[in-house]
């Protein structure tokens, strides 16, 4: 590793792996943190019910883009942290470090955006801290917010559940967040429709859970195994992230990823690759193989769960790789994320 | 999406791997085929495409890669450049993570130099005519696709008396490069799939020498997997008639006789020189340089930029894999100390490299 810190750093790859392990892992040392799930676990609060608790920062430029704002996002995006880890989200808190100069109205809109999302959501936002810093230090501003969930006993995920034929479910197309703000930032000169796919995950997935519920009930079969939301590193960073140090992998269907055209067209002119790209609205779930059709037509009955798709499984070899199946038939490994994409030159 | 889906059909680039076996089987013999785009490179490399041909015919990589291919004093050169105070350096996102002297353009933007990744030199020029009181420098990587619109630029520049407008000249050309490959009695070479977009500018002409001189067949090539098979196939099916030509598979691209206007523009402002190719050494007439009438946009001549060495690190076998003399796997390096994060020679630098091609899609 280097000696200081750089944008590869925060790419949701490799290289912030080494460096949350090395720098605070290492310093922070105990056993709820190893875990590094999205949420961590705090143990029961009652017979039926865990105590789940996260945390994440928000620091999107522009703060405004289509589909969303800063704000929504700093709700959801902990939401949702909560959510793909079983836990029915409750209640936020939610830190603001801004910059001098900052126009208070844009503040006041960010603000009643995230009292929207919450209210929406069912949370309640109940604590929260203010600073002020001078002008150039944050970017506008800087949004931290920290969340608590209870997870239902009866729900078991983790990834030591996962066996070869699960199948892997994306709740829609990958790629628009990103694609929606790197327009928005306005750098390459392209206009295009694409919204940020950013929303609260837990009505959606609430579905999948009564699903297991039930089935775990009358069978004693599990229905979902695992989840992550693939944010910074996209779904190539959450798969990996599934699969690494286990004795599975797993394998993408050949044009098995779904990708809307428009966010397509971007990849193919700026030279990225959808499979990298951060979603605010996502889940990838690893299902029983057994159940995977009806959990996705569950999915699929809902409003915001249309385009789930199963684009992947299980597989037993190589264990620990992602792998896709191309076009031709053969396999080629889908890595996670060094650090940040950055395009070709020609 | 119109011309890529279609060269995309599960069906068509199916029935193209059964022509391209059966095109195979009336070769004399087996053979190696080298590409020398990066584009090229990641494609094959993501479409599985090794493990899927024949077993006669070997797919090589050559040096393919601009970016690759940027000798370590280039960098150097460019982080000299940004050191100064009132420079602002403006690169092609590829450039931001090559290694040299310990350091990148990524590591200095990091310690505060004002480095800015643009999509297009045209986007250099606006920001040297948005910051008058500012040097901007371009770092001027890429063969003729990207070369002949930096040539444009300059010239817009010229026009619009944007002076404090520069460009670091690392410009490569091909066909000199493909020569000296060809030169190498090692290299063992049967044909070439040739660059799309170098093409399209420069057309098929340049490669004339590579069936007139040496007798091998070159197929200008597009990038989708229908384009790289029907290469493939139009290269056995030369090699099997033994009469060598330079062909054009990227018809919806490139006609023969190229862009010349682009040429034009490129010769108006650039003229060959030799060039160092990283892990290649010099090659003759393979650079571009810029004309007297155009040297005050010349950035070599507005820094004082000290020469740097050259060398590689040891255990890089870099050199013999850009000649389709070695595999990626064969280096002791490959995946362990050299990796995308953290590469220690050319072709693992960029995503187009072989190396990082191998590294990122290949299989283990």
């Amino acid at each position: 590793m280097g000696q200081t810190i750089t944008k590869a750093h925060g790419g949701g790859g490799r290289l912030m792996h080494d460096l949350v392990d090395s720098v605070f892992r290492r310093n922070f040392n105990n056993e709820i943190l190893d875990m590094l799930d999205d949420s961590a676990g705090l143990g029961k609060i009652s017979p039926d019910a865990e105590v789940f608790f996260t945390t994440d920062s928000y620091v999107v430029y522009p703060h405004f883009f289509p589909g969303g704002d800063i704000g929504k996002l700093a709700v959801c995006g902990t939401l949702n942290d909560l959510s793909v880890c079983g836990a029915a989200p409750s209640f936020l808190s939610a830190g603001f470090i801004v910059e001098e100069g900052f126009e208070i109205k844009i503040l006041e809109a960010i603000a009643q955006s995230m009292a929207d999302e919450a209210k929406r959501g069912g949370v309640k936002i109940v604590t929260g801290d203010f600073k002020v810093v001078e002008n150039g230090a944050a970017d506008g501003v800087f949004i931290n917010t920290s969340g608590i969930g209870f997870k239902s006993s009866g729900l078991l995920l983790g990834k030591e559940e996962i066996v070869p034929g699960d199948k892997i479910i994306l709740n829609g197309p990958v790629g628009d967040h990103e694609i929606a703000v790197l327009l928005e930032r306005g750098d390459f000169k392209l206009r295009g429709c694409v919204k940020s796919d950013c929303c609260n995950l837990y009505p959606l997935l609430k579905e999948v859970f009564l699903f297991h519920e039930k089935v775990l009930e009358e069978s004693g079969d599990a229905v979902l195994r695992f989840m992550r939301d693939p944010t910074r590193g996209g779904a190539a960073a959450a798969l990996n992230e599934i699969v690494s140090g286990m004795g599975f992998g797993a394998e993408i269907y050949p044009g098995g990823l779904p990708v809307r055209d428009e966010v397509s067209s971007v990849c193919e002119l700026l030279g990225l690759d959808p499979a990298y790209l951060a979603n605010e609205g996502k889940a990838v779930m690893v299902v029983n193989g057994k159940y995977a059709e009806r959990a996705l037509d569950i999915m699929k009955r809902h409003p915001s769960g249309g385009d789930a798709v199963i684009f992947g499984e299980v597989v037993r070899e190589p264990a620990g790789r992602v792998i896709v199946k191309t076009i031709l038939g053969s396999g080629r490994i889908l890595r996670a994320p060094e650090g940040s994409m950055l395009p070709r030159i020609c | 999406m119109k011309y890529i889906d279609e060269y995309r059909n599960p069906v068509s680039v199916k029935k193209m791997l059964g022509a391209v076996f059966d095109a195979a089987s009336g070769m004399p013999g087996p053979v190696r085929i080298m590409e020398v785009c990066g584009t090229h490179t990641t494609a094959a490399a993501k479409m599985g495409l090794r493990d899927r041909l024949p077993p006669s015919i070997e797919l090589l990589s050559g040096p393919g890669c601009p970016v690759c291919v940027s000798p370590a004093s280039f960098i150097s050169h460019a982080v000299r450049c940004a050191e100064n105070t009132g420079v602002i350096v403006a690169t092609f996102g590829d450039m931001m993570r090559v290694p040299s002297c310990g350091t990148s353009l990524e590591k200095q933007k990091g310690k505060g130099a004002d480095i800015r990744v643009v999509y297009s030199p045209t986007d250099a020029l606006s920001l040297a005519e948005e910051n008058r009181k500012k040097k901007v420098v371009f770092l001027g990587v890429g063969f003729e696709t990207t070369a002949h619109a930096v040539a444009a630029c300059v010239e817009e520049a010229s026009i619009r008396g944007i002076e404090n407008f520069s460009v670091l000249c690392g410009h490569k050309t091909m066909p000199r490069a493909m020569e000296a490959l060809l030169k190498d009695p090692e290299a063992k070479i049967s044909g070439f799939i040739c660059p799309g977009h170098v093409s399209a500018v420069i057309g098929a002409d340049p490669y004339n020498f590579i069936p007139e001189k040496y007798k091998l067949p070159c197929v200008i090539a597009g990038f989708e997997p229908a384009d790289i098979l029907q290469a493939v196939f139009m290269l056995c099916r030369q090699i099997a008639s033994g009469k060598p030509v330079v062909e054009v598979q990227y018809s919806r691209a490139v006609r023969r006789e190229g862009n010349q206007k682009a040429v034009a523009a490129m010769y108006r402002v650039f003229e060959p020189a030799d060039s160092v190719w990283r892990g290649m050494g010099k090659i003759p007439l393979s650079g571009l340089k810029f004309r007297g009438e155009f040297s005050r946009f010349d950035a070599a001549g507005l820094f004082s930029l000290d020469a740097v060495s050259d060398e590689e690190p040891e255990g890089c076998l870099c050199g013999e894999i850009l000649k389709g003399k070695a595999l990626p796997r064969e280096c002791r390096l490959f995946g362990r100390e050299c990796t995308p994060s953290n590469p220690e020679g050319a072709c693992m630098v960029s995503s187009e490299g072989a190396c990082a091609a191998n590294f990122l899609y290949g299989r283990e």
